[in-house]
């Protein structure tokens, strides 16, 4: 399967396999007007099967989104047809507008127009708590 | 916590470091012994409290406190009386106070709202309880008392007795307590009503020891403080549940024969039934000067957030 290089945009590899459609449904890709290829079930060495996305322009990526569902991923970012950054994802420190609060008594359950922040809790054990009840998730 | 505009509030015990709680126990503890030092130190300054759920104690120990100071109050006791029963945001009920007032002392039923008013207000927050969640202002009441007739923080016994599980000011003492050497907890509670994880995970993680059990009575002699607390029947969705656990840990005077002579007996009140009447004349009963140490500990935080 042969899929165009890219001149300027990024390449999310590493992507867990199964994990690829998430992603592309969490950054909103299908509202794009440039070129993305959502390749799933790729050969991989190291992983034995991986998902790629890659995008065709110079989007505002947000990598917090990627380090909270996949941290294993890697983002090549690529400009005038050469990788300027290749970036290793970790669990980021605090998530806005990834998590929804699932407590009732939270105040974010009746003033929903609130921010949904998160902060990390435990890395280890990839647990964010609510910045507003401290409920984890 | 500092918002955007550098404005500090406290909104949970945590806020709060060792050395501020040492600072304001020592104001306290100057405010009972020379109380006409403080009485004007708040003159020309307006406390708001804003109660969007009922309180008695909570509310009057506030406004206590600022008169006491020197300054005056405003301020509704319930959501109906305020604009949030026509729909007004959090967020802008504190931009609006803030413009009448110099510190609030919020209670809200939802979790988190102290918060969302600490991140929009001008004027620093006080967390005054919200839901389940946090109530710094008892704990410093229970702190002050603890510090009065144990002389120290460190090397206690703690038994907590009643709801684990929605008692915001377990939570909280619990936070505020797991700082000091020697600290162990006996978490005394019904199955259902044990500590949420997240309070429980935090004492595993700072290696704070503590042990979890349905027996009060055999937990008794090994207590430095037992801290009762009352079955909430606002934190229950549903009656049932409340109604067949309501009655789990009633303290008599004849369960204390085997506590130590020395042990503390708090309670945050207010109490139903789980402190029988008849420990009130035990000179181990604390729950009575834990109301009056709550005055003078929101005088102590009054004072240091307004800076004066």
């Amino acid at each position: 399967m042969n899929i165009d290089s890219i001149q300027n945009g990024f390449v999310i590899d590493h992507i867990t396999a199964g994990k690829g459609m998430e992603i592309y449904r969490l950054l909103e890709l299908s509202k794009l007007n440039c070129m993305v290829a959502l390749i799933t079930n790729a050969h991989s060495v190291k992983m034995g099967r991986k998902d790629i996305i890659k995008i065709g322009s110079n989007i505002e990526l947000d990598t917090d989104i990627l380090g909270y569902v996949d941290p294993n991923i890697t983002v090549t970012i690529i400009r005038d047809g050469k990788v300027t950054e290749k970036k290793n994802l970790a669990l980021p420190e605090e998530l806005e507008g990834v998590l929804r609060c699932r407590n009732p008594r939270c105040i974010c359950s009746t003033e929903q127009e609130l921010p949904q922040i998160f902060r990390l809790a435990d890395r280890e054990n990839r647990i964010y708590r609510c910045i507003y009840c401290d409920s984890t998730f | 916590m500092t918002n955007k505009f550098g404005i500090e509030s406290v909104l949970s015990i945590l806020d709060l470091s060792v050395e501020e709680i040492d600072e304001l126990v020592a104001t306290a503890e100057d405010i009972i012994a020379n109380p006409q030092k403080y009485a004007h130190r708040c003159e020309g300054k307006k406390l708001a409290t804003l109660f969007f759920e009922p309180s008695t104690r909570t509310r009057l120990s506030f406004e206590s406190a600022m008169y006491e100071l020197g300054g005056n109050v405003i301020g509704f006791s319930s959501a109906d009386s305020c604009s949030a029963s026509k729909g007004e945001s959090v967020a802008d009920t504190s931009k609006v106070i803030s413009c009448y007032a110099d510190i609030i002392a919020m209670r809200h039923p939802k979790e988190g709202a102290p918060m969302v008013a600490a991140l929009n207000a001008t004027i620093p927050v006080i967390n005054a309880g919200d839901g389940g969640h946090n109530h710094p202002t008892q704990t410093l009441a229970d702190l002050l008392t603890i510090k009065l007739e144990k002389g120290r923080f460190d090397h206690l016994n703690i038994g907590m007795c009643g709801d684990l599980k929605f008692g915001r000011t377990v939570h909280s003492l619990i936070d505020a307590m797991s700082r000091y050497e020697g600290v162990s907890f006996t978490l005394i509670s019904p199955e259902e009503l044990k500590v949420p994880d997240y309070v429980r995970n935090a004492m595993i993680r700072k290696g704070i020891p503590f042990v979890e059990t349905t027996d009060l009575e055999s937990s008794m002699p090994t207590l430095d403080i037992l801290y009762m607390t009352r079955v909430q029947k606002e934190r229950f969705f549903n009656e049932e549940d409340y109604l067949r656990l309501k009655d789990s840990y009633i303290l008599t005077a004849e369960k204390l024969d085997n506590a130590k002579q020395n042990m503390s007996v708090l309670h945050p009140l207010p109490r139903v039934n789980e402190i029988s009447v008849a420990v009130d004349d035990d000179p181990r009963a604390c729950y009575f000067k834990q109301v009056r140490n709550g005055k003078y500990m929101r005088m102590a935080l009054i004072l240091k957030l307004l800076g004066v």
